[in-house]
C-alpha cells in the first residue's frame, strides 16, 4: 500500500511540475495575473509531494518491504538502519528519486526567498525550473521508477553495494546532488531574462548568491567524493580522472568561471552574453554528467547501472534543455551587447581571463572524457589515462596561480600595471621567503612541487596583504572570495606535497615484524578474523610508534560481506594535520600468518580537503552578503514599472 | 540573418554536434556491434602468466583455436558469468585462456582460490596496456581466436548458454579447420 502512496504522489507531482512549467509562463505572455501568481503556491506544493514520496521510499526500507523491486535490490535484512536509509539513495533509481527532491528544494526556496523579484520575473524563473522539474519526474516516473513491485516478494533482498555502505557515501550524495541541481537555479534565471528579452544587472545581481551557494555545495560534494575514494577504495589515490568523477568536476569549472565572469556583467555591464552562456554550460555540464553516469556510454570504475534507453532519455533532456536554451540565446544575441567599456589593463581583463581559463580547463577535460567515445566514431578504442589530465592541468593552473593576486589587485575599467605591480611588490618578496623556507623544510622538492608551493605562497600571501590594506572597509562577498581564495593556497600546497612528497611501500609482513618507515616504527601484530555487522573482516593490528613512543594503534581489514560475495579493502588510516598513515591489507601470503601489507605516508594531504573546504565556506559566506537581497528590494519598484512598460 | 546571430548560434551548432556525438556512442555501446577487431589478427602481446614464471605471448598461442576471457577480481560481472566460463571450459571444446585485466596478483590468486580456476593459463596484463590494444570496453569480455590467430569474434558481457550455443559455438565450428597440431 504504501509504495503505491509513493507511486501517487510521483505522479502527482509529475503534474504538478506540468502545470508549473505551463500556467505562470501562459500567464505571463497572456499578461494574467492571476495565472502568474500560481508560480509559487506549485512550487511548494511539488516540493511537498515529492518530500512525502522520496519519505515513503525511506520508509520502505526501514520497514525492509522486499514486495518493492528496488527495495529488495539494495537491500537485506542484516544490513544496519544507517545503511538501510541511505540505501534510498544508494541506486540509480533512489538516487535519481532524490535528484527530483533536490531540485524541487532549489524551486522552493528561489519562490521563498524572492520577495524582492517581480511577479513577471517570478513567473518566468520558476517556470522554467517547472521545465527542469517536469523532464527529470518523467525520468523517474517512466524510466526508473523506484516503486515498482515484484510480486511474489522475494523472503530476502540482495544487498546494498559494500562500496556505498560508508558514512561518506551517506551525505556525498545529497551534497553533491545540491550542487548539481542548484545550477539550475542560474541556468533558469538566465533563460527567464532571455525569454524577457532583457538581462540587466539586477538578473544577475540576483543570480549571484545562488550561483555561489550552489557553486559551494558542489565544491563540498567533490570534497567528500575525493576523501571517500580515499579511504574507501584502498588505493591511496584521491583522485582518479574517473569519468564519473569528472562529471563532477566539469560543472564545477563552469561554475568557477561563471562566479567570476558574474561580479564583471554585474559590476561593469559587460561580458552579459558571456554569462548566460557559463550559466548554460554550468547546468547542462550537469545533465550531461547524469547522462555520462547513467547511460553506459562510458566505463568507470564507479560504474552505475546502466542501460541504454536511460541513456536515450536523458540526451534528450540534454538536448531540450541545453539546446533550446541555446537556441534563445542566439535569437537573443542582439539585446546582450555590452556597453560598459574598460581597457586591457584592467580587473576585467583579468576577471575574463579566469573565465577563458576555466572554461579550457572544462573544454580540455570534457575532451579527455569524451575522447574514446569521438575515436570509437571513427572504429578506433583509446583510452585516456591521468598523465593526460595530470600535465593537462597543470598547465592550466599556472597561468591561473599567476594571475589571481592581479585580479584582486586591480581597479575596475582602468589601471595602471605598474601601480598594481607596485603594490603587489612587498607581497612578492614575502611569498619568496615563505616558499624558500617551505622548500628548506622539505627538500628536495622537485619543479612542479616547488613550482606548486610558490603559488600556494603567492596566492596566500597577496590575500593576507590584501586584508592589511583593506581591513575595516570589507562585505561579506570581499570575505567570501578571500576565504575562498585562501582554500586556494592551502588546496594547492596541499596537492604539492601529497603528490611529490608521497611515500609507499609494499611489502609481505610476517606477524611481529617491523618496518621503518620514514622514523616511523610500524610493527605487525598480526591478523584476526571478526564478524562485525553484516560482514566478516580479516583485522590486521599494526602498533605504530616513533622514538620509542607509540603514535597510533591501527586496524586495517579486508572485509567480505557474505550476500554479495565480495571481497573489500578498508584501509586503516592515522590522519594528522601535517600527515597520514595509511596502511592497508593485501592478501594472506603464507601459512606462518605472512600479509601482503601497503603503507603510505601521505604528507599534508588533509590540507587539500582542508582547502576545499575554505573554498565552499567562501563561496556560502558570499551568498549571504546582504547585499544582493537588500539592493534588489531598492530596485523593486523600478523593474516593475520597467516591465510594465516592457 | 544578422551577423551576431550567426555568431550567437555557434554555440548551438558545437553542442548538437555533441549531442550526435553522444547518441552514436550510445549506439556503439549496445553489445551487439562487433568489435572493430574482428577479422584481423590478435594484437601483440607478450604477458607473465599468473600461475607460473612463464611469459606468453602471441607464438606460444600459436596453431590453436581458443577464447580469451577478460576478467578481473574487481569485477562482479565476471563472477556472475564464472560458472558458465567453468562449464564451457570442462567440455574441453577448445582451451579458455584467461586475460586478468587491471588486477592486483594476490587478488586475482584470491579469487582463484575461492570460485576455482577454469583456465588454462592467465595472462596479467596490470596496466591494461594490451586491454587497450585488444578494445577492451570493461570486463568480463572474450574474445575467439582462430588458429592462424585472427579474431573471428568477441562477446561483450557475460557469456551465457544462448551466445555460447548461438554465437560461440557456429563460430568454433566454422574455423576449425584453422588449429594446427
Amino acid at each position: 500500500m504504501l509504495a503505491e502512496i509513493g507511486q501517487f504522489t510521483l505522479v502527482f507531482a509529475l503534474l504538478l511540475s506540468l502545470l508549473l512549467t505551463v500556467l505562470p509562463l501562459y500567464g505571463y505572455f497572456t499578461k494574467n495575473n492571476s495565472l502568474m501568481h500560481t508560480a509559487r503556491p506549485l512550487a511548494y506544493l511539488q516540493l511537498i509531494f515529492l518530500l512525502v514520496s522520496f519519505l515513503i521510499l525511506v520508509s520502505l526500507f526501514i520497514l525492509q518491504d522486499f514486495s518493492v523491486t528496488y527495495v529488495w535490490r539494495n537491500s537485506n535484512l542484516e544490513l544496519p538502519l544507517r545503511y538501510r536509509i541511505s540505501a534510498t539513495w544508494g541506486a540509480h533509481e533512489g538516487s535519481m528519486l532524490l535528484w527530483l527532491l533536490i531540485q524541487a528544494i532549489w524551486t522552493g526556496a528561489v519562490a521563498f526567498f524572492s520577495k524582492s523579484l517581480s511577479r513577471t520575473q517570478i513567473a518566468r524563473v520558476l517556470s522554467v525550473l517547472g521545465i527542469i522539474s517536469l523532464g527529470f519526474a518523467a525520468f523517474v516516473f517512466f524510466m526508473s521508477n523506484p516503486f515498482l513491485r515484484s510480486i511474489p516478494a522475494p523472503f530476502d533482498g540482495n544487498d546494498l553495494n559494500p562500496l556505498l555502505q560508508d558514512i561518506g557515501l551517506i551525505i556525498h550524495p545529497p551534497i553533491l546532488y545540491m550542487g548539481y541541481v542548484g545550477l539550475s537555479v542560474p541556468f533558469a534565471i538566465s533563460i527567464a531574462a532571455l525569454i524577457g528579452g532583457k538581462i540587466d544587472d539586477t538578473w544577475i545581481r540576483w543570480s549571484r548568491p545562488w550561483t555561489n551557494a550552489a557553486w559551494g555545495f558542489l565544491t563540498f560534494g567533490i570534497v567528500l567524493g575525493s576523501w571517500w575514494a580515499y579511504y574507501e577504495l584502498g588505493w591511496g589515490g584521491w583522485w582518479f580522472w574517473d569519468p564519473v568523477e569528472n562529471a563532477s568536476f566539469l560543472p564545477w569549472l563552469a561554475g568557477t568561471a561563471l562566479i567570476h565572469v558574474q561580479a564583471v556583467s554585474e559590476k561593469r555591464n559587460a561580458f552579459r552574453g558571456w554569462t548566460v552562456l557559463l550559466a548554460i554550460l554550468g547546468f547542462s555540464l550537469s545533465v550531461l554528467g547524469t547522462f555520462l553516469v547513467r547511460s553506459g556510454v562510458l566505463t568507470s570504475v564507479h560504474a552505475f547501472a546502466s542501460d541504454p534507453s536511460r541513456g536515450v532519455f536523458v540526451l534528450t533532456l540534454l538536448a531540450i534543455y541545453a539546446g533550446g536554451a541555446l537556441f534563445l540565446y542566439a535569437i537573443r544575441a542582439n539585446k546582450l551587447k555590452s556597453q560598459g567599456g574598460f581597457q586591457l589593463s584592467s580587473r576585467e581583463t583579468l576577471l575574463l581571463a579566469n573565465s577563458i581559463i576555466f572554461s579550457v580547463a572544462c573544454f580540455m577535460v570534457l575532451l579527455g572524457t569524451l575522447f574514446p567515445l569521438f575515436f570509437e566514431a571513427f572504429g578506433k578504442k583509446i583510452s585516456v589515462g591521468p598523465p593526460y589530465f595530470g600535465s593537462m592541468f597543470f598547465m592550466m593552473m599556472v597561468p591561473m596561480t599567476v594571475l589571481l593576486p592581479l585580479g584582486m589587485y586591480y581597479r575596475w575599467q582602468k589601471d595602471e600595471m605598474k601601480r598594481v605591480l607596485q603594490q603587489l611588490l612587498p607581497s612578492l618578496g614575502v611569498t619568496l621567503l615563505l616558499a624558500m623556507v617551505i622548500w628548506f623544510m622539505f627538500k628536495p622538492l622537485n619543479l612542479k612541487a616547488s613550482l606548486g608551493v610558490f603559488g600556494a605562497s603567492w596566492i596566500f600571501v597577496s590575500v593576507l596583504l590584501y586584508f592589511k590594506q583593506y581591513k575595516g572597509k570589507l562585505t561579506r562577498a570581499v570575505w567570501g572570495m578571500q576565504i575562498a581564495h585562501i582554500g586556494v593556497a592551502i588546496y594547492l600546497f596541499g596537492v604539492s606535497m601529497t603528490e611529490h612528497t608521497d611515500f609507499e611501500i609494499d611489502s609481505l609482513m610476517l606477524p611481529g615484524e617491523v618496518k621503518t618507515v620514514q622514523g616511523y616504527d610500524i610493527e605487525f601484530k598480526g591478523v584476526e578474523v571478526k564478524k562485525i555487522e553484516n560482514y566478516q573482516a580479516s583485522q590486521g593490528h599494526f602498533v605504530v610508534s616513533k622514538n620509542g613512543k607509540v603514535v597510533a594503534e591501527m586496524n586495517p581489514q579486508k572485509r567480505y560481506y557474505p550476500k554479495k560475495g565480495n571481497p573489500m579493502t578498508e584501509a586503516a588510516i592515522d590522519p594528522g594535520f601535517t600527515r597520514d598513515l595509511y596502511i592497508s591489507l593485501g592478501e594472506k601470503i603464507n601459512e606462518q600468518g605472512g600479509w601482503a601489507v601497503r603503507i603510505y605516508i601521505k604528507p599534508f594531504i588533509r590540507w587539500m580537503w582542508g582547502g576545499g573546504i575554505l573554498m565552499m565556506l567562501g563561496g556560502f559566506w558570499a551568498a549571504s552578503d546582504r547585499r544582493y537581497f537588500r539592493h534588489a528590494k531598492q530596485m523593486k519598484q523600478k523593474n516593475i514599472d520597467q516591465y510594465l512598460k516592457a | 540573418m544578422n551577423k551576431t546571430i550567426v555568431k550567437a548560434l555557434v554555440p548551438l551548432v558545437i553542442f548538437l554536434s555533441l549531442v550526435i556525438l553522444l547518441y552514436n556512442g550510445l549506439g556503439k555501446d549496445t553489445r551487439l556491434l562487433p568489435s572493430a577487431l574482428i577479422d584481423k589478427p590478435v594484437p601483440k602481446f607478450s604477458l607473465p602468466s599468473l600461475l607460473n614464471d612463464k611469459i606468453i605471448d602471441n607464438n606460444s598461442l600459436k596453431g590453436q583455436m581458443y577464447l580469451l576471457n577478460v576478467w578481473g577480481s574487481w569485477c562482479p560481472n565476471c563472477r556472475i558469468e564464472h560458472p558458465m566460463v567453468t562449464e564451457f571450459a570442462r567440455q574441453n571444446i577448445i582451451p579458455v585462456y584467461g586475460l586478468n585485466y587491471k588486477d592486483e596478483d594476490a587478488d586475482a590468486k584470491a579469487w582463484l582460490n575461492q570460485f576455482g580456476n577454469p583456465y588454462t593459463d592467465i595472462l596479467v596484463d596490470l596496466d591494461g596496456r594490451v586491454g587497450i590494444d585488444f578494445g577492451v570496453y570493461g570486463a568480463p569480455e572474450t574474445f575467439l581466436i582462430d588458429g592462424n590467430g585472427i579474431i573471428r569474434h568477441k562477446i561483450v558481457g557475460e557469456l551465457n548458454p544462448q551466445n555460447i550455443q548461438n554465437e560461440l559455438l557456429p563460430m568454433i565450428d566454422k574455423y576449425k579447420n584453422t588449429i594446427k597440431n
